[in-house]
């Protein structure tokens, strides 16, 4: 089948089908009015999954199977807190276990019909059952580190990215804002902090390095070269060697600002980003929306704005608003003032396939 | 038997016509609304039992007291009102 565009927005999941080169038709869209937080399509047996962020209603999970119709499934919860015990962030202010949302999904490879999920309040957990059950990662809730975890952005700490192995399903690294990174080599038994090496400037001098508390916010894993890895970090933008610490890259033009971004699969040295002007102020810079690119490993960046708008706007694109095809070759970007690029050159044109759509929260290629 | 209507927006999620159940208190009331309709409960309570946020109830024309036990008395013949409130987005 072609590649299709799965577009979690405020106001429900829309889908894009590919026809052709530069050619998407836009599908009937599902939840209108609902906010979709998160989104994932499985190749692996054609499933749809979204994840509802009801105003008033609480999440939920639903399921698009083969006979395209949805169905809702259960939500991850939380263990239950020990009487009498109470639950703080390192500021003093109480931590809920009631599931806020479900903020990431990605496919566990180990199983057939197996999913990862992060949410907000830091939970990260496992179904076996394509989304009907779920259990929590104990081997990280259980972390004493934990506690030191806080929100960046929402008021819960959470876990937007999960970037599993594909040499091995039981290697997982996962990103939390904010919490730093954090990887398994045992399926989620055993976990250490993985991001020492970022720096943050939101805390005092002494706790700049301190990788409990590093607002990460995007992670990705170079396919080819798991080892590799690039973040977007509220401080700037890192790179993971395959050995060593993380490293901040210098290159800032036009801002080292941003949410998202996104590795080649195939090539660890190249890295896409959408920067802003900073945290108070998260607007393109100038008014004028680019994507950057690195292809030699953050020595240097391309400005990328081919088919971007020319006139001044205003979109932000979130940490999942930007997502590369399994092949590399093609680029989608979503803005919360409702833009929708596809690039099919690696980011140095962009075509609009919609600057109508709602807010969006999230975008992914889907190869159904 | 008390009577428990449901905010009409949420029929499009889950299927919630108004029933007449027995119970003392609110939490009884919608305990046994849940028993009839399980999936109900997780869009009026959070994972803690508590009422949603951004959920109200009425009971009798009074707004519920007690969102986290949801132990305001009912008499046999209340009307407990579900709404979803104005806040919330």
């Amino acid at each position: 089948m072609p590649p299709s565009l799965l577009v979690a927005t405020k106001k429900g999941l829309f889908e894009f089908r590919r026809r052709g080169k530069g050619s998407w038709t836009a599908q009937e869209p599902s939840f209108l009015g609902v906010p979709v937080s998160a989104c994932l399509g499985d190749p692996r047996d054609g499933t749809v999954y979204a994840a509802l962020d009801h105003g008033h209603f609480g999440t939920k999970l639903h399921r698009r199977g083969g006979d395209g119709k949805w169905e809702e499934l259960a939500t991850p919860k939380y263990p239950p807190r020990a009487k009498g015990t109470k639950s703080e962030d390192p500021f003093g202010r109480p931590l809920s276990s009631n599931l806020k949302m479900i903020w990431t999904m990605e496919i566990d490879p180990r199983r057939g019909g197996a999913l990862w999920c992060g949410t907000l309040p830091g939970g990260l957990f496992l179904s076996k059952d394509r989304g009907a059950t779920w259990e929590i990662v104990r081997g990280l809730w259980s972390r004493p580190e934990r506690k030191q975890w806080m929100g960046g952005g929402y008021n819960d700490p959470g876990i937007h990215s999960i970037c599993v192995d594909p040499r091995d399903g039981g290697r997982v690294a996962v990103g939390i804002s904010c919490g730093g990174v954090w990887r398994t080599g045992d399926g989620g038994t055993t976990w250490e902090q993985a991001a020492h090496g970022m720096r943050q400037d939101y805390a005092p001098a002494e706790k700049a390095y301190d990788p409990q508390t590093q607002d990460v916010h995007r992670l990705v894993q170079c396919r080819a070269a798991p080892d590799r890895f690039w973040a977007q970090h509220h401080n700037g933008i890192f790179k993971k060697p395959a050995q060593g610490k993380w490293q901040e890259v210098e290159g800032k033009a036009p801002s080292r600002f941003g949410f998202a971004c996104a590795v080649d699969p195939n090539d660890p040295e190249v890295a896409w980003f959408v920067p802003a002007v900073k945290d108070e102020c998260r607007v393109p810079v100038g008014g004028r929306l680019v994507v950057t690119r690195t292809r030699d490993g953050g020595k240097s960046f391309d400005v990328l704005k081919q088919g971007l708008p020319k006139e001044t706007v205003w979109d932000l694109v979130y940490r999942h608003g930007l997502d590369i095809s399994a092949d590399g070759r093609m680029l989608v970007m979503g803005s919360t003032t409702g833009g929708l690029w596809v690039s099919e050159d690696g980011g140095r044109g962009w075509s609009e396939l919609s600057s109508h759509l709602p807010p969006t929260y999230g975008v992914r290629f889907f190869a159904d | 038997m008390a009577h428990i209507t449901f905010p009409a927006v949420l029929a499009r999620h889950v299927d919630c016509p108004p029933v007449d159940v027995k119970g003392a208190t609110v939490r009884a009331a919608l305990d046994a609304a849940f028993a009839l309709n399980p999936r109900l409960r997780g869009y009026l309570l959070d994972d803690d039992d508590s009422l949603r946020l951004h959920m109200a109830v009425w009971v009798d024309g009074k707004i519920l007291r007690d969102r986290k036990k949801l132990s305001d008395a009912i008499a046999p013949d209340s009307r407990i009102d579900v709404f979803q409130a104005i806040s919330g987005g």
